[in-house]
């Protein structure tokens, strides 16, 4: 299987697009009819081929695009990708998982040669080809996190485990809905989520960690989480909340359909060899709400979802303001037919 | 629980009571690494029983060429480790766990002190290997009470940050000495007999070291009890706990589906809920808290027992 | 002043739980204003906590100076401001050994500074206690221009880095020592809801 690199922009002119073979492998993040939070966590198995889950890091049409707009961001703000000293071990796992499952999974994009810690990496999308010393970090143009991240999409956080609990010490985070890493870098599971309205106290977040805690290895996980976008930015950090806000209130009757995007974390687990950490890959894909309803199923339940969310959960994911006009403008996909399980499209 | 099969390279004694396992893949090839302190459980058909063991691997973390563990023979324990030291030969094949870690170094350490008392070496030489690889500052005191009964020994590397401590030559470890005066961010790691956990955990709390610098292992194997019976809701069934046989065992043995990872009382994986409980639940486990463990409403069968008329589980 | 009663918050928002003596056990103590109360009482339930602190006090516009040196610590010092007083606080840390105790007493920014200083150093967290006293006014970083401003006492306030006008979350950084604060206005620009007092 050959991909073709869309070459397309998520700033400024906005150019980004999914071709139709995208929208029918769009995750869509709701099986059932209405949405409330859940740890639900479930094995990272391969899925069916030609779906997000068919290989343990998704390449798709955005690839290239994507890490050019990360490049960008890296640019304006460095600190988007941070490391404390002690998990430069993690970043060297995080490299290996990478490496050793791309190569494997796409063949044709990329390869790995390994002579004991002598290692060849080529990486054909983004023309990299660099020898190295396995954990000689000198031996790399940047940190072993960051020089795998800066070619893998996704937003990407390393969690040390200690005390019975997980740290966020490390990251890549370029593609976040709205939370910093500069800020919360060094915070445990529950500092992190604090912000979370209501979670805390439903015990989600005790079950999460207690899970994550015994994560093993060669057994990850993942889970899907959702919010919603006006244009396809990838960068809806709170840094640069000042400059992309005044897009929010753009949207009209008239353009919300092509404006408004359903965003979708990938988020998967994994547990790392050497360093014991947890790998949090936090894959974004993006979908247009008019290509969203090209799939009637999607387009009756997300307008089910939305219009039955309570309140303070819109205001929390930040489309609170947005709401009625959305809700409005899928109502008109939602004839009132029941919807099947699961979240693929029907046949 | 992802297990494979592998190939009982060599058998080696380290000590009258202590015997090395090295492991290999059957077909050539690497196993997954891990990190110093982690443990791999070893599968045993012994008869018409699957007995299921935790051991520290003790070889090193970054070498996938094998894995070693060093098993102690309790003669009077419930049966594993007599079963690895006069059952298992070189060539047999046996199906061990994925390595677990629920004993890792806190990477962020100025310097690590690791304590090990007898066969609680086995963890620290794994440790010492990844140590000595990032080149991080430690010191290990490694207490036994004589030479001949110290297996570690040969295993250790002649640094001047190993220290051996044998008892019966009058070279008793002296945690006071070795606690006072360590930079600040140095922590602690102790393995070996609860007593020497526990003095361990005295001595810093005397030097005013906080808890949060002290970590443990205790070699926790199910204690053996009497005999109880244990109502099973989900199932429809009533099991009986043999004197040697753990409640988890027991589940296993009846077929009843219960996860499980250190089998050690200290990972939680196991925790199941109590449904009613007439009498008192022996908690053998690191996991609960004591307010957990006082309301009665929760067990880990992998190492806890229970006394009384009647003890219902949701499983 | 007695110990400040703050409103229940969200997780990553600190708490300050108090002093208790640990005895004559090697002592960092950093305090600012009325700070100072909470170890004059602390010295009050155990006199040996003074014999072997180092006592670092920033009276910023208080004058409790000299009733803590009446408490006789091993090691007295007096700095106009917490910048003053770092390359000292760092030097103490550099040279302490596990089995020091670090007491922090007064403001938040106070406290939160001292606090991420010593975990730096590797003292471990639950080595330091803190107590706070005084002003409840925050230190608030700026999500957009990274800058600290000191002293905040209304939400929303305007960061005295790059002028945007910030409103004041609970969320807290234990690593920067500060409360985060996001452009109100960043939607709708000069739509700025009414000026509140920022309360406990």
């Amino acid at each position: 299987m050959t991909i073709r690199f869309n070459d397309e922009t998520f700033r400024d002119d906005y150019t980004f697009h999914n071709s139709p073979e995208a929208v029918r492998r769009f995750p869509f993040p709701f099986d059932h009819d209405s949405y409330m939070y859940s740890v639900n966590i479930e094995p990272h198995r391969r899925g069916q081929a030609g779906s997000v889950f068919q290989h343990r890091f998704d390449v798709d049409e955005h690839y290239i695009a994507e890490m050019r707009d990360r490049e960008i961001t890296l640019k304006d703000d460095p600190l988007r990708c941070q490391s404390l000293p002690h998990m430069e071990l993690a970043g060297w796992d995080f490299l290996e998982l990478v490496m050793t499952c791309k190569a494997e999974d796409y063949p044709d994009l990329f390869s790995l040669t390994r002579d004991g810690d002598r290692w060849h990496w080529i990486n054909r999308p983004l023309g990299i080809d660099q020898r190295f010393t396995f954990l000689d970090a000198t031996t790399l143009p940047c940190g072993p996190m960051e020089y795998i991240t800066r070619q893998t999409q996704g937003d990407h956080a390393l969690l040390d485990q200690r005390e019975g609990n997980l740290w966020m010490d490390a990251g890549m985070i370029t593609s976040q809905a709205d939370w910093s890493l500069d800020f919360d870098i060094g915070m445990n599971f529950f500092e992190w989520h604090a912000p979370v309205p209501k979670a805390a106290e439903m015990g989600v977040f005790q079950r999460a960690l207690k899970f994550l805690l015994n994560l093993q290895q060669g057994a990850p996980v993942r889970r899907l989480n959702w919010t919603m976008t006006v244009n396809p930015r990838l960068d809806t950090s709170p840094e640069n909340y000042h400059k992309w806000g005044p897009e929010k209130r753009t949207l009209t009757p008239e353009t919300v359909g092509a404006k408004q995007y359903l965003r979708v974390e990938l988020q998967t687990l994994w547990r790392l060899p050497r360093s014991n950490a947890v790998a949090f890959p936090i894959r974004c894909y993006l979908c247009a709400l008019e290509d969203i309803v090209t799939v009637p199923k999607w387009g009756r339940r997300l307008h089910r979802v939305l219009r039955d969310l309570p309140e303070e959960l819109a205001t929390y994911k930040g489309f609170s303001v947005n709401r009625p006009m959305i809700v409005d403008y899928l109502s008109k996909f939602d004839d009132g037919a029941p919807t099947s399980p699961g979240i693929f499209p029907d046949p | 629980m992802t297990a494979r099969l592998l190939r009982v390279a060599k058998i080696t004694p380290l000590s009258p009571l202590v015997t090395r396992f090295r492991f290999e893949c059957p077909e050539g090839g690497t196993l997954p690494l891990f990190s110093g302190g982690a443990h791999v459980v070893v599968e045993m058909p012994d008869g018409g029983l699957l007995r299921r063991n935790a051991y520290s691997l003790i070889s090193d973390p970054m070498d996938g060429s094998g894995y070693e563990i060093a098993v102690r023979r309790e003669d009077a324990g419930r049966g594993g480790s007599r079963f690895m030291h006069s059952r298992v030969a070189e060539g047999d094949t046996l199906r061990i766990g994925a390595p677990v870690n629920l004993f890792s170094l806190d990477l962020r350490a100025r310097k690590h002190v690791l304590i090990a008392g007898g066969i609680g070496i086995t963890p620290f030489l794994a440790q010492l290997r990844q140590l000595i690889r990032l080149q991080l500052p430690f010191e290990l005191h490694y207490a036994a009470r004589s030479r001949a009964e110290a297996a570690g020994l040969a295993l250790l590397p002649d640094l001047p940050q190993v220290h051996a401590h044998i008892s019966d030559e009058g070279n008793r470890m002296d945690l006071g000495a070795i606690l006072a005066g360590q930079p600040l961010g140095t922590h602690v790691y102790t393995c070996g007999p609860e007593g020497l956990i526990d003095a361990v955990a005295e001595t810093a709390t005397r030097l005013g070291w906080p808890r949060g610098a002290l970590h443990s292992e205790a070699f926790l194997s199910p204690p053996p009890g009497a005999a109880f019976q244990v109502r099973l809701a989900r199932s429809g069934k009533t099991i009986t706990v043999a004197p040697h046989q753990s409640l988890l065992e027991a589940l296993e043995e009846a077929q009843v589906d219960a996860p499980w990872l250190c089998r050690g009382g200290a990972c939680g994986q196991c925790e199941t809920v109590v449904l009613s409980c007439k009498g008192r639940i022996e908690h053998h486990d690191h996991f609960l808290t004591d307010a957990e463990k006082a309301s009665q409403t929760r067990i880990m069968p992998c190492v806890s027992r229970f006394q009384g008329e009647d003890l219902t589980l949701d499983r | 002043m007695p110990p400040t009663a703050f409103t229940p918050s969200i997780p990553s928002r600190p708490v300050y739980p108090g002093l208790v003596s640990r005895g004559a056990t090697p002592a960092l103590m950093l305090a600012d204003a009325e700070g100072a109360l909470a170890l004059a009482d602390l010295a009050a339930s155990d006199p040996a906590v003074m014999d072997r602190a180092h006592l670092i006090y920033i009276p910023a516009g208080s004058d409790h100076g000299a009733r803590l040196q009446a408490l006789r610590p091993a090691q007295f010092h007096q700095a106009p401001s917490f910048a003053t007083a770092l390359p000292r606080l760092r030097k103490a840390l550099a040279d302490a050994h596990m089995g020091t105790v670090l007491y922090l007493a007064g403001t938040e920014g106070l406290i939160g500074q001292g606090l991420a200083e010593a975990l730096a150093a590797g003292l471990p967290a639950d080595a330091i206690q803190s107590e706070h006293r005084g002003s409840i006014a925050r230190r608030m970083q700026c999500v957009h221009c990274k800058g600290v401003t000191e002293d905040v006492t209304t939400d929303p306030f305007t960061c005295s880095h790059c002028g945007l006008t910030l409103f004041v979350r609970d969320h807290y950084s234990r690593r920067l020592a500060a409360f985060q604060g996001v452009c109100v206005d960043a939607e709708a620009p000069g739509d700025i809801p009414e000026t509140q007092e920022i309360r406990p």
